[in-house]
């Protein structure tokens, strides 16, 4: 189980999260909703250790994480999927999924887990001699899950996979999301796209202005009127 | 012609030390986004290291080379400790003015431990005094032998990038530092690092001009210092092949602006080649003209 508990973050002086609380079971798609600023993405960055709560604590299976380094929590089981995929342009895509890996040491998990990146992805198998920052936005996406994904990771943070791609490229991606929560990954979701999030979610939250407004099973917030009205667009 | 030619040879021996020096300006750039002056003075220092290892020490000159290198590679990590990793999360204009300082701080510091006199290599011998000729082309052993480690650390360093964990890490870190964090990368351990593999290379620049021109001062390291800091930006900052390139196109434009040209004008040119460069392609020869990330 992944918690973070009264989380507070600032950047300067500004207070980017106020007293967030969120709690993703093992083996669920969890979503986080809100507008742009809301603090989604920042609440992800201080999920993973990228960025330090002022106070507040994160934990994970019942260990309190909150001071270790972003690489202690990837070794732990964590990976993160960044916003704006941000896949190592200047490399090709094998050496992408093999930075995915950087932490382990067993080789033949690494081979075996690349080969199931390839299935999953069978585009980045093609590409694989190909520069990253050649890449399409969708196969950058793509990219970027998979990298994760070589970490064999416990829980998956994904920020706004969906983000600027055509509508048929957006459901293969949450379909893909769905199958990877199927093979046993619990995940995270951040979502602008809140109708289709909202739909795969065991578990739902809203923010608004760097607090959680909002949270219930993904079935209930839909029929919400506050939701249908600020993310739903009826 | 063979006057061009000797020039050539003559110019290569200097571009090889400029592009070991512009090796760590632009590694440590690529990573840290940071033009450390103090690099200049790391390799001053390897001059001086040599020169206490060749004449007190009474070493030859290969364990020489390595001792230079040691000593230059944990100057170089401690530079990065004490002096910039506290100030990582400042401006960059904060760094800038430290590595100044820095600079500053070592060669007024060897100043006063050895004292401010140009002091004299021991010259060399056996068969490393020696030389080759080739009708009129005259190629010392000293040349030779420049070349030859030049060659060798930059395969050594290619490799180091191209084919190990660490290496794989720099490249890395140096594109995206969050995305290199979010692979479990080691962002302190990596900087070191870089920071301990370009003064390495410039620990060998230093024993090297030693041997070459014979005289080293506590303030030899400026001017070299800057002109493969041109080099650097000329191949394109950030990129280790366009280092080597830069390198040595600098040292043979300024052999032949000494040797045909006037020698007075020799650092004017290599820096008017500065200001073309930045007018004309400012992201260098090898750089792409895009992108200063936020
Ligand atoms: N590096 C930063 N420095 C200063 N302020 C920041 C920084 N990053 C984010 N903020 C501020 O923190 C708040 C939350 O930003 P965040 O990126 O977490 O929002 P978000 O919900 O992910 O938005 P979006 O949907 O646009 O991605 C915003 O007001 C933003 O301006
Ligand atoms: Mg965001």
């Amino acid at each position: 189980m992944f918690e973070i508990k009264n989380i507070d973050v600032h950047y300067g002086v500004i207070h980017a999260l106020k007293n967030v609380s969120l709690t993703v079971e093992d083996g669920a798609i969890v979503t986080l909703i809100g507008a742009n600023g809301a603090g989604k993405t920042t609440t992800l960055r201080t999920a993973s250790g990228l960025k330090k709560p002022t106070s507040g604590e994160i934990w994970l299976d019942g260990r309190n994480i909150t001071n270790t380094s972003a690489q202690e929590r990837v070794k732990m089981g964590i990976s993160h999927v960044p916003e704006g995929r941000r896949v190592f342009s200047a490399m090709t895509v094998l050496e992408n999924l093999e930075l995915g890996a950087y932490l382990r040491r067993d080789k033949d998990g690494i081979a075996k887990d690349l080969k199931m990146v390839y299935e999953r992805f069978p585009i980045l198998a093609d590409r694989r001699k190909q520069l990253a920052g050649t890449l399409s936005g969708g196969e950058q996406q793509m990219l970027a899950i998979g990298r994760a994904l070589m970490s064999r990771p416990k829980i998956l943070f994904l920020d706004e996979p969906s983000m600027g791609l055509a509508p048929l490229l957006v459901q293969e991606i949450f379909n893909i999301i769905k199958d990877i929560n199927q093979a046993g990954t619990t995940i995270l979701l951040i979502e602008q796209n809140a109708s289709m999030a909202l739909q795969i979610a065991h578990y739902a939250y809203v923010m608004e202005t760097g607090s959680i407004v909002l949270s219930g099973t993904g079935t209930d917030l839909m029929e919400s009127e506050d939701i249908k009205k600020a993310y739903l667009g009826g | 012609m063979e006057q061009f030619l000797q020039q050539i040879v003559n110019g290569i021996s200097l571009g090889s030390i400029y592009a070991l020096i512009a090796l760590g300006y632009t590694m440590v750039y690529g990573i840290i986004k940071l033009i450390n002056f103090a690099h200049s003075d790391v390799y001053m220092l390897g001059a001086f290291v040599g020169y206490f290892c060749m004449t007190t020490l009474r070493l030859n000159f290969f364990l020489s080379l390595l001792a230079s290198m040691a000593f230059c590679t944990v100057l170089g990590v401690v530079i990065e400790k004490v002096a910039y990793k506290p100030l990582r999360n400042s401006t960059r204009i904060a760094a800038l003015i430290t590595a100044i300082g820095v600079s500053l701080f070592l060669q007024y510091t060897t100043m006063a431990i050895t004292g401010p006199d140009v002091r004299s290599y021991p010259a060399m011998s056996g068969f490393l005094a020696q030389s080759v000729s080739l009708g009129s082309i005259r190629i010392t052993m000293q040349q030779i032998i420049i070349l030859a480690v030049t060659i060798v650390l930059m395969v050594v360093l290619q490799f180091i990038v191209k084919k190990t964990r660490i290496g794989r890490a720099m490249r890395a870190v140096s594109l995206d530092q969050d995305a290199a964090e979010l692979m479990g990368i080691n962002i302190n351990a990596t900087i070191s690092f870089t920071f301990a593999l370009g003064s390495a290379l410039a620990g060998a620049a230093g024993i090297l001009v030693g041997v070459y021109y014979n005289s080293i001062n506590p303030l030899m390291g400026t001017l070299p210092g800057l002109k493969a800091f041109v080099a650097a930006v000329f191949g394109g900052i950030g990129l280790i092949p366009g280092a080597m390139i830069g390198g040595y196109f600098i040292g043979i434009v300024e052999v032949l602006v000494s040797g045909y040209g006037n020698s007075m004008y020799r650092d004017a040119v290599v820096f008017a080649i500065l200001i073309l460069i930045l007018i004309i392609k400012p992201a260098g020869l090898l750089g792409k003209n895009v992108r200063e990330k936020v």
